[in-house]
């Protein structure tokens, strides 16, 4: 149970710098997902806040205190990695007793027992108790991981990854398993994924790194919605936003791809502006009477929906649209977007212009 | 049969073009090989067996009569054999002992980033590549009661190291630990290094003491390769001659290996001697099939 922040932190492995001075703010209870691409620093800053890595300027600060120069055991974190990191040749069992073993704790083997069961328990792995974690399937041995993690009542728990190596069913159980155990515990978790569906549908809140720095932190759907620059309209949401160079003109969009007229609900610059236009694939509407046409370039069926991508004049678009809708692959849509969902970005910066 | 085991030779090679079948170059490859076995191993073996139940000895002329078991009767009921097997069992002990616990205690000190690692660590084998008859020549002289340079530091003044029939044995032993820690070393740290990274992290956000790490986590996972260490060692411990050889003449320092030369080539008891040699023989057997069981055990958990 803590807040933890993150203040102008820097890390570097020689000449690499992992992270560049970066804030971070992380509520009691929050359910804080970072997403990243490999090599963004989500790892690096996880690892900053277990205090398995000293950041080489900056604070690092849980419920107020500087614990900048605090080791891993005294930050009282736990920590769940990609690969498990089991302890081999013991039972599932001992590796569960393992954290509790330590001196701090003092628990008689009574309480050791209680509490080892009733994690078991919650995670379901009673049967696997005595087996060793080298028989243990993938999603066995990341429960077995999980479960390790809270036996311990921590802090805080933090996750690496943690579901990428599963298979995407397990993948599926666990996000909503992990959720669960969320809400229960009512602990801080940080977690860190590259999966974009994994932060929207886990976090409370979510932060975007990009090459060490935060480029957005807010709820999912502040960061699909309103998200703060085209980096993080690209790397939220399938398929990502569309971005659509144009000009300003009235209250039209003037489309670089076939010179086409679309309609504005806001404008953000003068005329002739050149902008960037972003809209998602679901905001973009099939229409007969649509300003815009396209060839349907390829169509992708999901079941309740179909995603096409369109050939607007050499430019490619995604467009949602329900699995009812008859289309045909190279045949000829009319198409228009909802211009109240429409972002305006600054082509050369990438800043969203309706952000302030 | 055998060209079903085996891929044929590629059809372009320049064995095939000499009109070489992939059979002809097995044999050529594996019948060198066991003629060599053969004539100089088995041969001597069974040979020497035959010789453990005669009363040979190589410096007559006298034919060899069968005597049955009677030499291994002899030998086995012989208070100084036992004398003898005593003092290894002790010497082995004390060598393995220490080589383990220096060696091991040296890899877990160079099993991190220290400057000059590589420098450091190839420093550290060369005792391992000398010659055990030159070792044990400067060791002596290193232990000269007068002018050795063990005393001088120790301010032993003129403590017999190899003389003192108390003391002879451990020194014996000392020399073989400086000579073969490094191997341990080598091996141990070869374990080390594979133990996982990420398994001390996680027993460091899991508030694991050090030393409750090094139990759970670093030794189990070093064991199977430190077994094999304490295998080779042991073995060669069990048949160290030249060293003792070398180093000191005392009874109390008598090897089996010393005392099997002795018999052979000093008192020229051949018949005899092959009986002690098998002896020996079962037993390195035995204790290494003792040793590579618990490996597997330990492999197994």
């Amino acid at each position: 149970m803590a807040d933890i922040a993150l203040q102008r932190v820097t890390k570097k492995f020689g000449a690499n710098t992992a992270l560049r001075e970066l804030d971070l703010d992380i509520k009691n209870g929050e359910f804080f997902v970072l997403l990243g691409q490999t090599g963004a620093g989500k790892t690096t800053t996880l690892r900053v806040i277990a205090g398995l890595e000293v950041p080489n300027s900056g604070k690092v600060m849980i419920d107020g205190q500087d614990a900048t120069n605090w080791n891993a055991a005294e930050r009282d974190v736990a920590l769940v990695l990609q690969q498990y990191s089991l302890y081999p040749r013991m039972t599932v069992r001992g590796n569960l007793e393992f954290p509790l073993k330590s001196r701090t704790h003092n628990l008689t083997a009574a309480e050791i027992r209680e509490r080892v069961d009733r994690v078991a328990e919650t995670l379901q792995i009673t049967r696997l108790l005595d087996r060793k974690v080298e028989r243990l399937s993938g999603g066995e041995m990341q429960r077995v991981s999980i479960g390790r993690a809270i036996v311990r009542q921590p802090r805080v728990f933090l996750m690496d990854e943690p579901l990428s190596a599963l298979d995407a069913n397990l993948r599926d159980v666990l996000r909503v398993e992990l959720k669960k155990l969320h809400s229960e515990l009512g602990a801080t978790f940080v977690f860190v994924t590259h999966d974009q569906v994994e932060a929207m549908s886990m976090g409370d809140k979510i932060g975007v790194l990009n090459r060490g720095k935060l480029v957005q932190v807010g709820t999912p759907s502040e960061i699909y919605a309103r998200p703060l620059n085209t980096f993080v309209a690209r790397s939220v949401g399938t398929p990502p936003m569309n971005l659509l160079d144009g000009t300003l003109a009235a209250d039209t969009a003037i489309l670089d791809a076939g010179r086409f007229a679309l309609p504005l609900a806001c404008r953000h610059g003068t005329d002739g502006a050149r902008i960037r236009f972003g809209i998602r694939a679901e905001d973009v509407v099939l229409d007969e009477a649509g300003e815009a046409a396209g060839r349907v370039f390829d169509i992708e069926n999901h079941g309740v929906i179909k995603i096409l991508t369109l050939d607007v004049d050499g430019t490619q678009l995604h467009a949602t649209v329900s699995a009812q809708t008859k289309v045909k692959i190279d045949e000829t849509v009319r198409f228009t977007w909802k211009p109240e969902k429409v972002s305006s970005f600054d082509p050369a910066t990438g800043r969203n212009l309706g952000l302030g | 049969m055998a060209s079903q085991v085996m891929t044929n030779l590629d059809p372009k090679s320049r064995a095939a073009a000499k009109g070489l079948s992939d059979l002809t170059i097995r044999n050529l490859f594996i019948i060198p090989t066991i003629a060599f076995l053969i004539i100089f191993n088995i041969f001597p073996l069974l040979y020497s067996l035959a010789y453990s139940f005669t009363d040979f000895r190589a410096s007559t002329r006298a034919p060899a009569n069968f005597v049955g078991l009677q030499n291994y009767r002899d030998l086995l009921s012989d208070p100084f054999i036992w004398s003898n097997f005593s003092i290894t069992a002790k010497y082995v002990l004390i060598s393995v002992t220490g080589q383990v616990l220096v060696g091991f205690g040296l890899a877990m000190l160079l099993n991190r980033a220290i400057p000059a690692k590589g420098l450091i660590t190839t420093l550290l084998l060369l005792p391992m590549m000398l010659s055990m008859a030159v070792v044990g020549l400067f060791w002596k002289l290193l232990y000269d009661p007068n002018f050795g340079i063990i005393n001088y530091f120790l301010g032993l003044e003129k403590f017999e190291w190899l003389a003192d029939p108390d003391m002879a044995l451990y020194a014996i032993a000392i020399v073989d630990i400086w000579m073969w820690a490094p191997f341990v070393m080598l091996l141990s740290l070869a374990g080390l290094s594979a133990v996982p990274k990420h398994l001390y992290e996680a027993a460091e956000i899991d508030r694991a003491s050090g030393l409750y790490t090094f139990f759970r986590i670093t030794l189990p996972l070093v064991a199977p390769i430190l077994m094999i260490a304490i295998i080779f060692r042991t073995m060669e411990a069990f048949k160290t001659f030249d060293l003792a050889y070398v180093l000191s003449s005392q009874p109390t320092t008598e090897l089996i290996a010393i005392r099997l030369y002795k018999m052979a080539f000093q008192e020229w008891q051949t018949g005899m001697s092959s009986a002690f040699a098998y002896i020996v023989l079962i037993m390195v057997v035995a204790i290494t099939n003792i040793y590579v069981k618990y490996l597997n055990k330990v492999k197994a958990r």
